[in-house]
């Protein structure tokens, strides 16, 4: 029995938090790290799409509810999603009519690519705010848990309760479809098998009759999708905050970077493995030590909660000196 | 013969000096920066006092108060030390109601007031930090220290029959000052604390701090933080684990924000926040309704009574100096003597100038304690029925 509340202590405050952040991140670095790999720079404005893009879905989920549709125990937000999507893509690849696409015909360097993009996270910061305002938004509806705490001690009798949320599960689900969806898109489709082309050698992609600039649409395309979903599904287990999702940039860019730039399987390792690395490395284990018949004297804690962004930067520093190139070979430009 | 001349000539000026003067006060406060909304009430708050005791015409044989106001910017040190510096040496202030922010009033009162001798009487700087300082003897405060609130804090959470909590904070002078010292009260009185962990605000997930916090335990969970931000998101993943139903709550987070956000959920936490009541709060709210200004907004009840303490100091002491009149600051704030509230300033005087002990009150229930700051009334509140209740004061 012990045993068993020392397994669910550890899922209800480590792993299911922990998976589901890192599903977040992981969409997150799946979008910068296609960006990367096909446009050739660190897209600093991808947080910023994020909020604008939740800003978006959240607009489309009002008016939804205000029309009375309900999708029972799912949030509304699931339903505005593709709309929301389809909206901010529009922006995103106006953005790169007016200020890519002129730097990527000069063939700048990527730094210059960079400094652009930090120009488009201030306008999209603004905008934003415009749209929506600074405050804090919650906007999920329906169910918010599958198994709540009470339920889960009254059904096993155990002391521990677990919890999950909704927005936790969903947030697996879709971030494993997505992940799904985009290897085969990338793997078995034309246009996928054109993107990679165009992302190994662009002069020879050209060569054999790829339009650079459908690649170019497609892939903002797809990196908008990863980023408002991301974004959504972040806002509904969390909540909207527009600051946040600047904040967010940097363990987004940490996951791409730990699991290789470019690579997405290494995005997706990345993610958890900084979601994982946050939360497990301060738990103080003196509870799981209790259950398992030990008396500890201190909380048995690695590093206190304050240096938890420490952990994963660490973990940057120690892949960038021994795998410049990240834990799956990413590129390097 | 020419020396003991001109040595009684200088005594005869100081002799006319003790007779009446136009004395000037200075006013520091953040007029422009973080708080500049909330430094015009508490500007004119202590330029009332001012005004009516100039009115009076009873301070020092009918000397006369002019305020001589200074932006400190609240947060630049150095723009403060610069405006504190202008006051005293350039303009001669012979007491200053002022600063407004912790981290200012440190810098000010070391490179300024202290060095020159000059009273500081601050209406609004909480951190415990102020109250270790060595300050001798010239620096006071009309506004509680949160080593203070950390007592009252401590005291609430056992009356209620919470015996171990866990403390997070967010991680700021503010939340840190609060934490510590509400964790050395809270074991002094016989609680233990399980873990004392800080958080910081606008971050993207809070599971890591939610995690520390529920493995380490407690009946309840102390949040000194923010009610708009990361002090929020703690609380809503402590909810959704199950990690912690009870929780203790400070001033930073005794907002209606937070019912709004939780409602319900929050049945059994309970708080408190510095909050004056009584008799010399509404008169005061009264005479800063009719001079045309908002007497209810913050700290400004503070102001005026820290202006009042300076100028009846001066009176018990007989001269303006504030070398000598910062020994009767303690005397004239605390009983014994006869209460005086706000308006009656003209009768403390008379009542100091014929020898009598005062017991200031003022608009916010001043009761000075060692080293020099203000006791501090808070209300106690609890959050049953989804709603903001208070329970009492203390």
């Amino acid at each position: 029995m012990d045993f068993l509340n020392a397994l669910v202590a550890i899922l209800n405050f480590v792993v299911i938090p922990a998976a589901a952040y890192g599903a977040q991140l992981a969409l997150g670095a799946l979008g910068v790290t296609l960006i990367y790999g096909i446009l050739r720079f660190s897209n600093f404005a991808h947080g910023d799409t994020m909020a604008f893009g939740t800003g978006l879905v959240i607009l489309v989920t009002w008016g939804l509810q205000a029309l009375g549709i309900s999708l029972g125990p799912l949030p509304v937000a699931l339903l505005a999603l593709p709309i929301g999507i389809a909206l901010c893509s529009a922006f995103v690849l106006g953005t790169d009519r007016v200020v890519y696409r002129f730097y990527r015909k000069k063939k700048s360097d990527s730094i210059i690519m960079v400094m652009a993009s930090v120009g488009v996270m201030f306008v999209m910061n603004g905008l934003t705010r415009l749209l929506i305002g600074v405050d804090e938004i919650r906007f999920d509806d329906g169910a918010r848990f599958l198994i709540s705490v009470q339920d889960f001690k009254a059904w096993t009798g155990l002391t521990e309760g677990l919890a999950l949320r909704l927005s936790q599960a969903l947030t697996l689900v879709v971030t494993a479809l997505c992940c799904w969806a985009l290897f085969r898109f990338l793997n078995k489709s034309r246009s996928g098998k054109a993107m990679r082309a165009y992302a190994d050698n662009e002069d020879l992609a050209l060569l054999s009759g790829i339009d650079p600039e459908r690649i170019v649409r497609l892939t903002w395309i797809i990196a908008t999708a990863l980023a408002v979903t991301a974004g959504t599904l972040y806002g509904l287990d969390k909540s909207f905050k527009a600051f946040n999702y600047f904040q967010i940039l940097l363990p987004i860019f940490a996951a791409a970077i730990v699991g290789g730039l470019g690579s997405p399987i290494g995005a997706v390792a990345g993610g958890f493995i900084v979601a994982f690395s946050e939360v497990a490395v301060t738990y103080p284990w003196k509870k799981i030590a209790t259950y398992l018949g030990f008396q500890p004297e201190g909380l048995l804690q690695l590093l206190s909660t304050e240096y938890k962004f420490a952990v994963s930067f660490v973990i940057l520093i120690v892949v960038l000196l021994f795998r410049p190139t990240g834990l799956f070979r990413g590129k390097a430009y | 013969m020419k020396k003991l001349l001109l040595a009684s000539v200088a005594g005869a000026m100081f002799a006319g000096a003790a007779g009446a003067e136009d004395i000037k006060l200075g006013i520091s406060l953040g007029l422009t920066g973080p708080l500049e909304s909330i430094a015009p009430a508490i500007q004119k708050g202590a330029e009332l006092a001012m005004k009516e005791v100039t009115d009076s015409g009873k301070l020092l044989d009918g000397s006369k108060i002019a305020p001589v106001a200074a932006d400190n910017t609240c947060v630049d040190a150095a723009a403060s030390v610069a405006a504190v510096e202008r006051l005293v040496t350039s303009e001669g202030v012979k007491g200053i109601m002022g600063g407004m922010c912790s981290g200012e009033t440190i810098a000010s009162l070391e490179k300024v007031g202290v060095p020159n001798g000059v009273v500081m009487i601050s209406p609004s700087a909480t951190s415990p930090a102020l109250s270790t300082i060595d300050d001798k003897g010239f620096f006071f405060r009309t506004a509680p220290s949160d080593a203070r609130q950390g007592e009252v804090m401590a005291d609430i959470a056992l009356s209620r029959g919470v015996k171990s909590v866990a403390v997070t904070y967010t991680n700021n002078d503010y939340g840190k000052g609060l934490a510590d010292s509400f964790a050395n009260a809270y074991k002094a009185k016989g609680g233990t604390v399980t873990i004392v962990a800080g958080h910081d605000d606008g971050k993207a997930d809070y599971s890591a701090e939610v995690a520390a916090l529920a493995a380490a335990g407690g009946d309840a969970l102390v949040v000194a933080g923010y009610a708009d931000q990361g002090g929020s998101g703690v609380i809503q993943g402590s909810l959704d684990t199950g990690a912690f139903e009870t929780f203790v709550l400070p001033d930073g987070m005794v907002n209606d924000v937070l019912v709004t956000k939780f409602g319900t959920a929050l049945e059994t936490s309970f708080g408190q926040n510095p909050s004056a009541e009584g008799d010399g709060h509404d008169k005061f709210a009264e005479l800063a309704k009719a001079a045309g200004f908002d007497g209810t907004s913050a700290y400004s009840g503070e102001a005026y009574d820290a202006a009042a303490l300076i100028m009846l100091a001066m009176q018990a002491a007989k001269t303006s100096d504030p070398k000598v009149y910062k020994d009767k600051v303690m005397e004239v704030a605390i009983a014994p003597g006869e209460k005086i509230y706000p308006g009656e300033l003209a009768k403390a005087l008379e009542l100091i100038a014929a020898g009598q002990d005062v017991d200031y009150v003022g608009a916010t229930a001043v009761e000075l304690v060692e080293p020099g700051e203000s006791a501090g009334v808070y209300r106690e509140v609890d959050f049953k029925g989804g709603k903001l209740n208070v329970i009492g004061f203390r």
